[in-house]
């Protein structure tokens, strides 16, 4: 029994919120990984494109609830969700027509596309503070839990409860959904084949046919849907703060060098690394330990490696370690 | 036009944006202002440095700030006795086994062959060495931090003069540029890039939860100055004489003049720094910087031992960065960790230095001084324009309200736009290196 509870505890506190995180980190860090990929560089703006989608996704959102418009026990901000990729779509286009777009003709040096994208990061940030202000909005509705922890634990008579929020359930769902689309995408279509060639060899590619633009626009709309997914679904699960999106920048740029920058399968792995890690190191692991070992030896602090406040830290740390031992990634990346 | 007749212009042309916020709002404005912009251009010339002179990305200017402003309150703080007594060389020594501990799974890695031993040695370095640290240094901050909460709850500082800050809050930035160049230098720029976004957000962690070095979110109030209070001008019978003799009233002297006390003390250093940056930059030591930020592998051909001039580089550019954060702390009086943000320290000091022109010293001056002047008049003008645009609307319109009080988010858009046309129609800046 003491071993269930221990288990139990561990997938309420561990397993399920890092699941979550994960995935939503993993939906960000596939944008990273294909903006470099084919673009080759890295988007500072990214976090910011997030931040854009769930706004949009936040304002369809109030306004379906003032028609009276739901989604029954699911959120109805997955309703909004097709309109929020729709607008952020149209933002990134017009970004990479205005901005991106002359510097790829120049044959830019990738680091004066990074600085490019601060500007273009400075003014993501500006519309999204002028339109909805830089406060906590909240936007969940429907159903909160799929299992509450009075329910589970009347169901299975433990003492530790689980507790799986709709969110959570939805997060992991949307996105296996989200992987599995963008990998049929990859690998099956034409264009998705195309987009492959041209981030693997850039000059063999524009020879044997493909349009570079055609492939560019393409990697902008999936950016974009990812981006505005992986922003409404992180927005679902804690809140929608404008600030908080531009400091997911570094852990989502952890996972995704951690796995591989330009690797899709890597960047899904490195989410899930950084995600772990993160809940594993700062949580405190005293609940858990308390039913596995015998009361003699029961730990008198809360055994939490690392406070929660350090959870950039642990990100970082691993992304220094990576580097240092295995600088293309996890899953072979590229290394310009 | 000569080059410069049109430098001379554009500066004239930034002070005289400024003498203009004196004559319209108030000569305090102008001072605040020139003061922040004399700081912002001290950090320009840092990241020019590293950017302009060697072209290394580092956006973590903000967490060398940071540094720097820790600098003041470690130097200038008196210490708090009974807090030293209750714990605080149990701190030291707890930090001490921390670095320890690394330094020894440093040796282990290094000295070791590799293998399954080497991998099981080093782990058991590293975790009972984390354990023990915890072991000594958490009690040691828990008696720390009971000394006085509400008024202390930290280790204080050295109680030296204010002004010795300076140099040392450089030092403590040029510490930790140390080593996070060891580390990340090696890797490709990209990398370097989110390494340092990386150490900056966490040298900003750590200054908002060790409340036992500089309190935490809880700040440190009343730094001492380096300038003499207001209060003691105004109370002073000659100041008060003299304001009196140039017919201005004795408060708005006092606070002009210390302001004016560090605008002398800040352009001072600024000098020192820009002169020294210059005659580095014309010597053999700042050509070759050039030659490897142009082109590595012929550099590296050459003899030249490219990764350990970038740490150099990136040393010397972080110490400036660290300077005019402890400046700026100096100038505000009081260290608040909450306030730092990477759009304001890290990225808007990038703005300056790519307006004003990469790889030119002038030009990283310039720009300081010019977006410093832009980023607090934006606000007040966008604020105007929104009143121009919302005029024919109802005073209780919706849209006319939220346009009004979103006017202070126009900073971000505005820079993000400056950045943006600069770097599409004039590249290299406003005063391009030669």
């Amino acid at each position: 029994m003491d071993f269930l509870n221990a288990i139990v505890a561990l997938s309420n506190f561990v397993l399920i919120p890092a699941i979550a995180y994960g995935s939503q980190l993993a939906l960000g860090a596939l944008g990273v990984t294909l903006i470099y990929g084919i673009l080759r560089f890295s988007n500072f703006a990214h976090g910011d494109t997030m931040a854009f989608g769930a706004m949009i996704a936040v304002m369809v959102t109030w306004w379906f609830q003032s028609m009276g418009l739901n989604f029954g026990p699911l959120p109805t901000a997955l309703l909004a969700l097709p309109f929020a990729i729709l607008g952020t779509m149209v933002l990134v286009l017009i970004t990479d027509r205005m901005v991106y777009k002359f510097y790829r003709e120049q044959k830019a040096k990738p680091v004066i596309l990074v600085i490019v994208s601060m500007g273009v990061m400075f003014i993501m940030n500006g519309l999204v503070r002028f339109i909805i202000g830089p406060n906590d909005q909240k936007f969940a509705d429907g159903e909160r839990f799929i299992i509450s922890v009075r329910d589970f634990k009347a169901m299975t008579g433990l003492k530790e409860g689980l507790a799986i929020k709709t969110t959570q359930g939805i997060t992991v769902v949307v996105a296996v959904i989200c992987v599995a689309l963008l990998f049929w995408f990859l690998n099956r279509t034409r264009t998705g084949k195309s987009m492959r060639a041209y981030s693997d060899n850039e000059d063999l590619a524009l020879l044997s046919g493909i349009n570079p633009e055609r492939v560019v626009m393409y990697t902008w709309l999936i950016v974009a849907a990812l981006a505005t997914t992986a922003g409404v679904l992180y927005g679902l699960d804690k809140s929608f703060k404008p600030f908080v999106y531009f400091q997911l920048l570094l852990p989502i740029f952890a996972s995704a060098i951690v796995g591989g920058l330009g690797s899709p399968v890597g960047a899904i792995a490195g989410g899930f690394v950084i995600a772990f890690s993160e809940v594993t190191i700062t949580y405190a692991w005293k609940k858990v330990l308390v039913y596995l070992m015998p009361e003699s030896l029961e730990p008198d602090g809360l055994v939490q490696l690392l406070s929660t406040d350090y959870k950039f830290a642990v990100s970082f740390v691993i992304l220094i370690v990576v580097l240092l031992f295995k600088p293309t990634g996890l899953f072979k990346g590229k290394s310009v | 036009m000569t080059d410069v007749l049109k430098n001379t212009l554009l500066f004239a042309a930034v002070g005289t944006l400024i003498l203009l916020t004196g004559l319209m709002q108030s000569w305090n404005s102008a001072l605040l202002i020139l003061n922040m912009g004399l700081i912002s251009a001290i950090m320009a010339l840092g990241v020019n440095l590293q950017w302009g002179f060697a072209g290394l990305f580092n956006v973590g200017v903000m967490g060398f700030v940071a540094l720097g402003g820790l600098g003041v309150v470690l130097t200038s703080v008196d210490p708090v006795g009974e807090a030293w007594a209750a714990g605080g060389i149990r701190v030291i020594i707890g930090l001490l086994a921390g670095a320890g501990t690394i330094v020894g799974a440093a040796l282990v890695y290094q000295n070791l062959p590799a293998g399954r031993s080497r991998n099981l040695l080093l782990i058991l370095v590293l975790l009972g060495g984390f354990f023990l640290y915890r072991a000594i240094f958490d009690p040691g901050v828990a008696a720390v931090e009971t000394v006085n909460p509400a008024g202390t709850g930290f280790l204080g500082g050295l109680g030296l003069p204010v002004l010795l800050a300076w140099p040392i809050g450089g030092l403590l930035a040029a510490g930790a540029a140390w080593l996070i160049g060891k580390t990340a230098l090696g890797l490709r720029s990209d990398y370097l890039a989110i390494a340092t976004l990386g150490i900056a957000e966490i040298v900003i962690a750590v200054m908002k939860n060790e409340d036992w070095l500089a309190r935490g979110v809880k700040n440190v109030v009343g730094l001492p100055r380096p300038v003499p209070y207001e209060i003691d001008l105004q109370q002073s019978a000659s100041f008060v004489s003299r304001a009196e003799g140039l017919g201005i009233d004795p408060v708005t002297a006092s606070t002009l003049y210390v302001k004016l006390g560090y605008a002398a003390l800040f352009a001072t250093v600024l000098l020192i720094i820009f002169l020294m940056a210059q005659a580095a930059l014309k010597s053999p030591w700042g050509r070759m910087m050039r030659a490897i930020r142009d082109n590595e592998v012929a550099a590296e051909a050459m003899g030249k031992d490219v990764t350990r001039r970038h740490l150099h580089i990136f040393v010397l550019g972080s110490a400036v960065c660290g300077i005019a954060g402890a400046m700026m702390t100096t100038l505000d009086g009081q260290l608040t960790p909450g306030t730092y943000q990477p759009l304001r320290y890290t990225f808007l000091v990038w703005v300056m230095v790519i307006v004003g022109g990469s790889g030119n010293n002038l030009g990283a001056v310039l720009g300081g001084f010019l977006i410093w002047f832009l980023w607090v008049q934006v606000e007040p003008i966008g604020l105007w324009l929104m009143e121009m645009i919302t005029i024919g609307m109802a005073e209780d319109n919706g849209l006319r309200q939220h346009l009004i009080d979103s006017a202070a988010h126009m900073r971000l858009l505005t820079m993000g736009v400056i950045l943006l046309v600069v770097l599409r129609f004039s590249p290299r800046g406003l005063i391009p290196e030669k």
